[in-house]
C-alpha cells in the first residue's frame, strides 16, 4: 500500500501537512503507538528538510506486513558533503529559519536514530534521497 | 501537576478550547529547537515551554502527542495556530514569565525535566 504526499518549497503553512497525514494514515490502519510515534519523528524531520533544503519533493509512505517504509524525494540541489549533513550540530540553514525553530543541525540524526534502516543518497546539483524502514 | 496549578503558577492566559483542568502533568521541556523537542522529549505527560509561536510548533508537539504548550513572554499565536492546536487537541497557554522564571516556578512546585 502506498500513500504519497507532496511538500511544497519554503511554505511554511503547509510543511507538516504531509507527516500529519502520515501520522493519521498509520493510526487508522491501527499501527502500534510506539512505532507511529518514531515514524512521524522521521517523516516530519524529512518533510522539514524539504520544505526548507530543496525545491520540494514528497514524502512516500509505503506499508507492506511486517515493514514501514519512510522516502523522502526530492528535486534537489542536492547535498555536497553527507557525511557532515549528518554530524549532529551541522547546519547551513539560515538565520529567517533559525527564527521558525529549526537549523539545530539535528534532523537527519534524528531520523537515523529514530529508523530501523536508514538510507541517504545526494550529490551536489541532483536529487536528495532519504529512505527510513521501521519494522512492525 | 494539574493543569489548573500550572495555569495559576503561572499566571496564564488559556488561548483555546481544548483543555482539561484536571489533566496531570509531570515533566516539562523549555526550548526553541523544533529538532531538540523531537529528540528529547519521551512521553505525553510533557509540558512544553517555548518563545516560538508558528505553526511548527503545533506540529513538532502534534507528532510526540503533546498536549500542552506554553509561550513564554506574553507571546500569542496567530489565530489560524491556535485553530490548528484545537483541532489536534493541544492546549495552548500564555505567560508574561520568561522561559527562565517559567521553568523556575514550576520546577519548584515539582515539576520536573526529561531524563
Ligand atoms: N533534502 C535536502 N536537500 C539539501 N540539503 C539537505 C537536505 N536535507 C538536509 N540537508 C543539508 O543537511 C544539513 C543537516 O540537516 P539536518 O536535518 O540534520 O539539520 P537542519 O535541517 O539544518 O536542522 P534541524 O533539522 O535540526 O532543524 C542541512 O542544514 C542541509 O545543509
Ligand atoms: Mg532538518
Amino acid at each position: 500500500m502506498r500513500f504519497e504526499y507532496t511538500v511544497t518549497t519554503q511554505n511554511f503553512t503547509t510543511a507538516g501537512e504531509a507527516s500529519s497525514n502520515t501520522k493519521k494514515t498509520l493510526k487508522l490502519l491501527g499501527i502500534d503507538s510506539k512505532i507511529i510515534r518514531k515514524a512521524s519523528i522521521m517523516a516530519y524531520e524529512a518533510e522539514m528538510n524539504i520544505a526548507i533544503h530543496s525545491e520540494g519533493g514528497k514524502i512516500l509512505l509505503d506499508i507492506e506486513p511486517g515493514l514501514i517504509t519512510i522516502t523522502a524525494l526530492d528535486q534537489g540541489p542536492g547535498i555536497e558533503n553527507i557525511d557532515l549533513a549528518m554530524k549532529e550540530g551541522y547546519s547551513t540553514a539560515p538565520h529567517e529559519i533559525r527564527e521558525m525553530g529549526f537549523g539545530a543541525g539535528m534532523g537527519l540524526p534524528n531520523m537515523r536514530r529514530c529508523a530501523d534502516t536508514f538510507d541517504i543518497t545526494s550529490n551536489p546539483g541532483g536529487k536528495t534521497c532519504v529512505v527510513m524502514t521501521l519494522t512492525i | 501537576m494539574e493543569l489548573r496549578e500550572i495555569i495559576e503558577l503561572l499566571d496564564c492566559d488559556i488561548l483555546n478550547t481544548s483543555f482539561e483542568l484536571n489533566r496531570n502533568y509531570e515533566k516539562a521541556f523549555g526550548s526553541d529547537l523544533m529538532s531538540d523537542v523531537l529528540a528529547f522529549i519521551h512521553d505525553e505527560t510533557t509540558v512544553l515551554i517555548t518563545g516560538l509561536v508558528n505553526q511548527q510548533v503545533i506540529r513538532t508537539a502534534e507528532m510526540i502527542d503533546l498536549k500542552l504548550i506554553v509561550f513564554v513572554r506574553g507571546k500569542v499565536p496567530a489565530d489560524e495556530v491556535v485553530e490548528l492546536a484545537d483541532n489536534q487537541g493541544i492546549t495552548l497557554l500564555s505567560t508574561k514569565a520568561s522561559m527562565f522564571d517559567a521553568a523556575g516556578i514550576l520546577f519548584e512546585k515539582g515539576l520536573r525535566g526529561i531524563d
